[in-house]
């Protein structure tokens, strides 16, 4: 009996430890990280709390990175901080992850995503989206002497190189069934295919062709934008109306000064050169 | 040979951010491995008793481990008690709660295997001696039990602090994390990065293992 007591204490020892943690763990919250009962915080919230939590990539660059002083830098985080300006209040970043950001959302632990969040219709079923700041489509780069500026130049013969699981890969085998493919698993080997001459062109993200054809002698982006332009937006928890409108009267807002421009030349510039600002920025909403 | 990029460990912070991010991943798995300890031992030690519910649950208990990425128990722990309960755990008290929860069972079962091999005979000689059941486990059944658990446990042990760059899913910044940031900041000018950086992981994380080790064949010899 005596060997059962003393177990039962060091139980209850344990039981404590994990007690005086779970203390530990409610009052250590980052700042301003309390969502209220309905799931989100409201604008007010936000403003008194005196911190806005907004949710980026830390390892995407150029759109959400760290720098080697620690500081968020990028597109995303030029905007991200812009917001904290405009609304008086300091800008707490949460380094994010592709499979996480709508989860942040609905649990309010994060009162914006701006985690180069493409808009799709069924990721808007689940978060609210403002309106986009960027436009995203699909890019097709060739070598400088065959320059392929239209999917129909394309003779049956040819093979255009794609990495399997994009969506250039659905698109072209959806919406051009003729073409024929050349798949690739990895970015690498695409791009070394396509610099061995192994296929005609190479289609992808434009974001991607656009910076390979810059780093790559040689090589143009015959084809900037194809298929179904897709935006990338802020996202706020669903129905944080009063967020939302203030974030979509911001974009209208700043879209006068041509903010996003600013913000292109200062973050994107180098990896996608000025030809390509009107094609990738979105100013006041509107495309 | 090439550049393996080395030289963007030296650019403005990275280093120290390295090291930052290294202190994130061992704090949270010291913590985990000592409650770890703490609770596997009771819980074993409970495991190997009479009771018939204990046992049942500890199954239980140990299966979910088992089953359940480690993972998804960071998601349920972390978004999952916000949407039901409304609670607002911070992301590390989170972590620690899943590896000590995903560290307690499997101490627990090696705390468990370790009893269970010790001959009855011991015990048996121990209560002829005249020893209480306290005595029986203090001088005999433990000293012995320890010995059989150092090197499992140092097995589980490096597994915990290998695991913890998960937790970059809610929102930490791990060691693994602050070299995704610092090799995708440099992809233009150093594309190599990737490869060197890696490899200071690889040697940070082994500088912490290695002592772990170590320790444990000091400790083994000792004991023995």
């Amino acid at each position: 009996m005596k060997k059962v007591n003393k177990f039962l204490a060091l139980l209850l020892i344990g039981a404590l430890t994990l007690g005086v943690l779970a203390g530990c763990g409610k009052s250590a919250n980052e700042p301003g990280s309390t969502a209220g009962d309905d799931g989100f915080r409201t604008l007010d919230e936000i403003k008194e709390s005196g911190v806005i939590n907004i949710g980026v990539f830390s390892d995407k660059s150029p759109f959400g990175y760290v720098d080697e002083n620690g500081d968020y830098q990028g597109y995303d985080v030029y905007f991200a901080n812009r917001i904290g300006e405009d609304l008086g209040v300091e800008v707490n970043f949460v380094s994010t992850e592709a499979a996480s950001r709508i989860e942040y959302l609905q649990t309010g632990k994060v009162d914006i995503i701006l985690a180069n969040f493409t808009v799709t219709e069924e990721r808007a079923e689940e978060v609210d989206f403002a309106l986009p700041y960027m436009n995203v489509a699909l890019g097709v780069v060739s070598p400088d002497d065959a320059v392929v500026t239209s999917l129909d130049e394309i003779g049956p013969e040819d093979e255009v190189i794609v990495i399997s699981g994009t969506t250039a890969e659905t698109y072209l085998e959806k919406n051009n069934p003729d073409i024929k493919l050349q798949k690739y698993d990895a970015y690498a080997e695409a791009k070394t295919a396509l610099e061995n001459g192994n296929g005609v062109a190479w289609a992808n993200d434009n974001t991607e062709v656009i910076a390979f054809a810059l780093q790559t002698p040689g090589f143009t982006v015959g084809i900037p934008s194809l298929g179904s332009a897709d935006t990338i937006a802020p996202a706020v928890t669903k129905g944080n109306t009063t967020l939302l409108d203030w974030l979509n009267d911001e974009i209208v807002a700043l879209g006068e000064e041509e903010f996003f421009h600013t913000d292109y030349e200062a973050t994107l510039l180098d990896t996608y050169g000025a030809d390509y600002e009107d094609t990738l920025v979105v100013e006041g909403g509107a495309a | 040979m090439r550049s393996l990029g080395l030289d963007v460990l030296w650019k403005g912070k990275n280093f120290v951010r390295l090291l930052g991010g290294l202190w994130v991943a061992v704090r949270i798995s010291l913590i985990s491995v000592a409650i770890s300890i703490a609770l596997g031992v009771v819980i074993g030690v409970l495991a190997t008793g009479r009771s018939r519910v204990f046992k049942a649950v500890f199954r239980v208990y140990l299966e979910i481990v088992r089953v359940m990425p480690q993972m998804v128990l960071l998601f349920v722990v972390y978004f999952g008690t916000t949407r039901v309960f409304g609670w607002d755990l911070s992301a590390e008290f989170s972590a620690i709660l899943v590896f000590s929860f995903w560290g307690a069972a499997e101490m627990g079962d090696l705390v468990r295997g370790a009893l269970i091999s010790i001959p009855r005979i011991q015990y048996e000689s121990a209560e002829a001696l005249g020893l209480s059941g306290g005595q029986v486990y203090r001088y005999v059944i433990l000293p012995q039990t320890v010995r059989r658990l150092i090197p499992l446990s140092i097995n589980l042990i490096t597994r915990m602090i290998k695991t913890t760059n998960l937790v970059m899913m809610i929102g930490m910044v791990e060691v693994l994390k602050v070299a995704q940031q610092i090799i995708e900041a440099n992809r233009q000018s150093s594309p190599n990065a990737a490869f060197g950086l890696f490899a200071v992981v690889l040697l940070l994380y082994f500088a912490i293992c290695w002592p772990i080790s170590r320790l444990a064949g000091y400790l083994e010899k000792r004991w023995a």
